[in-house]
């Protein structure tokens, strides 16, 4: 299967309620797909006139307890903004996946990772997060779904699922979580007692992000951080391979994880001590991880299709103990396993000073 | 008098609009403020027949109306009944 | 032996509203809770809060509200009643909330014909942001946006939004009714009432009610006049009456 379709069957074994979604190079794979599959489970599926309208169509679902999600690539994301940071403010659950192609602007429809940024510091107004997913094959797409729908109602948070043009469009054989939802109702999740289910035998429930009483906002703000900061304890997800001899750590996120493990291990052949630390939550971040592996000395090499955007929060993590330099193609540009080792190389003939 | 109406005068925002609905003048504004210092609508009491007019037009959802049982079974009733009973109400004027 | 004929409907919560003297909120909110209370619908009726003076609906309308994104309230009501279609799904939305920022937003779900009750209030001014114009301000009306008045040159003529939807197929009742006198209330109770009765009896469509509906404030009138200047200046740009269905 397709990444793109992946995902989709994934959503609905989790037990998708709704997609709303409008047509977008490179994920129309999903739209097309989800057509098809919803109406055979007698689901919601709509074609939407606009991404504005697809993300306000997945909070009304949302308000109303459903499990609601839509899809997107960059120039669409830019669009769901404002829906994002109302859909955060009112903690509401969803998926929002991003299958992430050149920009800025129109750019191209060549995969890139270049609305890290715009996922993982928020692209909408306002101080919120969204659990953030940067999964690396199809089948890490397939398990990684139902988990998204899990922690966004435990948390009432929306998740975004970073993907790009390349693991969208690749096959590969995967196995997909039937009936995923079974595992679900297992976790006991909190009831949704504040969801909009008609007001019969109770007091209204009210979803709103609005407060104009003085103080209301902030206090508001502070529930939300404070949820943030749980999340962070409890979610944190990443890979690490070959990191506790290494002099040279490679973090890459997605397809250039993928490509640089490739890189990796044929490093690792011709005698340099490279590792990986794949982050599988971008946000919330794995500094923890990358903090402890900095405590050795070894260079982070920073990998992405962009023009270095996790960049900034490895060197966060890192909090100057080491060197991070950082190599990575924008706008459509492919990284590959021989300029990654190449790069590899270059740092052991001359290692980077501060 | 057919009707009755009770004007909540600190919910009233003295918008006016009863006074000018009213077929039979029975409100006017009184000439003491309220406590949020809107100047509230009171009725004058006799002339009122429970038309709900000014009701109808408040904004505010300020005024209770009040009418005589039979006054009020008046849409169900019909044409000769109406008239007798429009004869009753004329007459205890 | 006195009967009380005329008193708040229980759906219309008993508190103070922020709303000016004379504004038509007040009279639109009472209507539609009239509406709710005598159609029994109170416990599955969810309504949608727009940005604009009525940003607090919720706190008057004593039913499960939401308060969504400036113009989105049709895309978010598409959402809630496909998947809760046995529910009762009701926007309530300014000019500026329904006819600018949302005019792409109504008009597909009505193109869809969505099974939604849509509530338009149509004071042809933007209230809460101070005053400015709308499009559906009339030619010649001043406002902090049109110092000069709004001329057709420039800023275009006043939207008819309800003349607009009603070509769509999927709009299968459009009215329009004046707040501008206790018999235009009336009426427009009874044209809200007809739009909720369509959605319960699963009419496949989409139904709207526009409300003339007065700005004291903005229109610089005391409310008497405002409700005059509806009936006999507003109706010339608006008129009054069911367009469809």
């Amino acid at each position: 299967m397709c990444g793109n379709e992946a995902m989709a069957e994934a959503a609905i074994q989790a037990g998708l309620d709704a997609y709303f979604g409008y047509p977008i190079t490179p994920q129309n794979e999903v739209t097309a797909y989800m057509s098809q599959r919803m109406a055979e489970e007698k689901r919601v599926f709509v074609q939407s006139e606009s991404e504005l309208a697809a993300i306000n169509m997945v909070f009304g679902a949302a308000a109303t307890g459903k499990r609601a999600m839509t899809s997107s690539s960059s120039p669409g994301i830019s669009l769901m903004q404002e829906g994002i940071s109302y859909l955060a403010g009112a903690e509401l659950p969803c998926v929002i996946v991003n299958v992430m192609r050149g920009g800025p602007g129109l750019g191209n429809i060549a995969p890139s990772q270049g609305d890290y940024f715009q996922s993982v510091k928020g692209g909408g107004h306002g101080d919120y997060h969204c659990i953030v997913f940067g999964p690396s094959s199809v089948q890490e797409f397939a398990d990684i779904m139902p988990l998204a729908f899990d922690l966004a109602d435990k948390y009432r948070i929306p998740a975004i699922i970073l993907a790009d043009g390349i693991l969208g469009q690749m096959m590969e054989p995967v196995v997909i979580p039937t009936n995923s939802k079974l595992n679900t109702q297992k976790l006991k999740l909190p009831k949704k007692d504040w969801a909009l289910t008609g007001a019969e035998g109770r007091k209204q429930n009210i979803v709103r992000s609005l407060w104009l009483a003085d103080g209301a906002v902030e206090q508001h703000n502070y529930d939300l951080q404070a949820k943030y900061r749980q999340i962070e304890k409890n979610e944190t997800r990443c890979e690490q391979t070959d990191v506790d001899d290494a002099d040279i750590i490679i973090v890459a996120y997605g397809i250039c994880a993928r490509i640089a493990k490739h890189a990796v291990q044929q490093a690792r052949e011709q005698g340099i001590k490279v590792g990986c630390i794949r982050p599988i939550t971008l946000w919330p971040f794995p500094i923890e991880a990358i903090s402890k592996a900095a405590d050795k000395s070894p260079i982070f090499l920073v990998v992405e299709m962009s023009c270095g955007q996790m960049l900034e929060d490895v060197r966060l993590a890192v909090a100057g103990k080491t060197p991070v330099v950082f190599w990575g193609r924008p706008g459509g540009g492919i990284v590959t396993v021989e300029k990654i080792l190449e790069k590899i190389q270059g740092l052991v003939t001359n290692p980077k000073k501060k | 008098m057919a009707g009755k109406i009770i004007i909540d005068s600190e919910r009233c925002k003295g918008c006016t609009l009863c006074v000018t609905v009213c077929p039979n003048n029975v409100i006017t504004i009184s000439e003491k403020s309220n406590s949020k210092g809107y100047f509230p609508a009171v009725s004058t009491g006799p002339n009122c027949t429970g038309c709900a007019n000014c009701a109808i037009v408040c904004p505010d959802c300020a005024i209770e109306v009040y009418r005589d049982k039979a006054a009020a079974d008046i849409k169900t009733i019909g044409p000769a009944k109406k008239n007798e009973i429009n004869n009753l109400v004329r007459e205890s004027k | 032996m006195m009967q009380k004929v005329f008193t708040r409907p229980k759906t219309l919560k008993d508190c103070p509203t922020h709303y000016c003297p004379g504004c038509g909120h007040g009279i639109a909110h009472r209507l539609v809770a009239e509406v709710i209370d005598e159609l029994g619908i109170h416990g599955k009726t969810i309504g949608i809060a727009p940005v604009g003076c009525a940003v607090l609906a919720y706190d008057y309308l004593d039913v499960d509200m939401v308060e969504v994104a400036h113009g989105r309230a049709p895309a978010v009501a598409t959402g809630m009643k496909r998947t809760n279609p046995d529910k009762i799904v009701f926007s309530y939305q300014g000019d500026g909330d329904l006819a600018a920022i949302g005019t792409a937003e109504i008009i597909h779900a009505a193109h869809r014909a969505e099974q939604l009750t849509i509530v338009f209030i149509n004071n042809a001014v933007f209230g809460m942001t101070g005053g400015q114009m709308a499009p559906t301000t009339m030619l010649g009306q001043i406002t902090a946006t049109t110092p000069q008045g709004r001329q057709a040159d420039g800023q275009g003529y006043p939207l008819n939004v309800s003349e607009l939807l009603a070509v769509l197929p999927g709009a299968i009742y459009v009215e329009r009714c004046g707040l501008c006198s206790p018999a235009h209330i009336r009426k427009a109770k009874a044209a809200l009432k007809h739009a909720f009765e369509l959605q319960i009896n699963n009419a496949k469509g989409l139904g709207l009610v526009e409300l003339i509906s007065p700005c004291p404030t903005y229109w610089r009138m005391t409310p008497p006049d405002a409700m005059l200047h509806i009936q006999n200046e507003m109706t010339k740009v608006f008129p009054l009456g069911k367009l469809k269905g």
